[in-house]
């Protein structure tokens, strides 16, 4: 390995990171869901802004990522996942949102905005609970984790489908589901 | 330019331009958007500062970054990010606060920051035992058509809608 090399791409990757970050803040902030009101409103289902900014990034991000699947440039990276790690954790996950107000992402968007319940507790709290869980970790792993285990599934592979098969219904759906919201006056 | 300074955008326009920078991520840092992992490094980092190398031969840690990497970078850079927006656009404001919590439980900053800190304990421990957010999951899984990222979506949602029925349902 060429120790001079190295450090120079990492250096190059980690700029990357503050770059794509800079952009990503800079879109959840013109999104407005670096803000508390905006967050509890939706989970009390009267401002659907949340919801309509993740599926607006699905719906172009999926055919995108699948393209530059098909031309062999990226690869897709699904998380191996469960019912004991997805369902248990994403409610876990879905209480300290409602509490939080914020979710991990937006919660560094909000202390770029200034609010300090975000920088101050929401960071300290994420912290300490992200610890905890590397503690029970090693007693969960091999338990309740597997509950469920279906691996890296996709959607086109569990079905045993091509993928744009699943792309385009998947977009289609997704796009009437937003004007469902927008007729419903969401 | 005026796009710049607007305080918001329509949440179509902010979630396209995020689904570009998801290609983006993919493309160049063959990466894709996410944020938690980033917090469980740096409680590894802080764990090293008192411990030393001890922490990070714990199971869980040696399944993650224990040091800066390209994740880390991302979070630091969506502070400064929405910093930037926020500054240019007149929406930057210092608030120990929010309103809609003001009005359910009144303007005292202790309450608040004791509640968003076990709300982030919750976060913390469920986005690892996920194994993703809003972001890795939410957004980034979605888009793959993981399953494991639909699943978790769906849920963060449902105990999200949950909780904050419980928490401003008198409110």
């Amino acid at each position: 390995m060429n120790t001079t090399t190295v450090p120079a791409n990492r250096r190059r990757e980690l700029l990357w990171g503050l770059v794509f970050g800079i952009a990503f803040g800079f879109f959840l902030h013109k999104g407005a869901v670096t803000k508390y009101d905006v967050i509890i409103g939706q989970l009390l289902l009267q401002d659907f802004t949340v919801l309509k900014v993740m599926l607006a990034a699905v719906i172009v991000g999926m055919p995108g990522i699948y393209a530059m699947k098909r031309l062999g440039w990226v690869e897709l990276q699904p998380k191996a996942g469960s019912l004991g790690i997805n369902v248990i954790g994403g409610l876990l996950f879905g209480i300290g949102f409602a509490v939080l107000g914020y979710c991990p992402g937006t919660l560094a968007g909000a202390a770029g905005n200034g609010y300090l319940d975000a920088l101050v507790g929401g960071v300290a709290g994420i912290i300490v609970g992200s610890d905890l869980f590397a503690r029970v970790y090693p007693k969960v792993r091999g338990g309740i984790q597997r509950w469920g285990y279906f691996g890296d599934l996709t959607l086109p592979r569990w079905l045993k489908l091509n993928d744009w098969a699943v792309v385009i219904p998947a977009m289609i759906l997704l796009i009437l589901l937003l004007f469902g919201l927008e007729m419903a006056g969401l | 330019m005026d796009w710049l300074t607007q305080v918001r955008w329509s949440p179509y326009a902010a979630g396209a331009a995020i689904g570009v920078l998801s290609w983006l991520t993919f493309l160049i840092s063959k990466r894709p958007l996410g944020c938690s992992t980033a917090f469980a490094t740096t409680g590894a980092m802080i764990r090293r500062l008192f411990q030393g190398n001890k922490a990070e031969q714990q199971p869980y840690y040696r399944t993650i970054a224990t040091r800066i990497d390209w994740q880390w970078m991302l979070v630091l850079g969506i502070v400064i990010g929405a910093f930037a927006s926020a500054w240019i656009s007149g929406d930057f404001a210092l608030q120990w606060v929010p309103a809609r919590w003001a009005a359910a439980f009144g303007s005292a900053p202790l309450p608040r920051l004791l509640v968003a800190a076990l709300g982030g304990v919750f976060m913390g421990f469920g986005s690892r035992w996920a194994n993703g957010c809003t972001s890795g999951h939410g957004i980034s899984g979605t888009l793959q058509l993981a399953i494991s990222s639909w699943i978790s979506a769906i849920f963060f949602f449902i105990g999200g809608i949950a909780a904050a029925f419980v928490l401003f349902g008198g409110a």
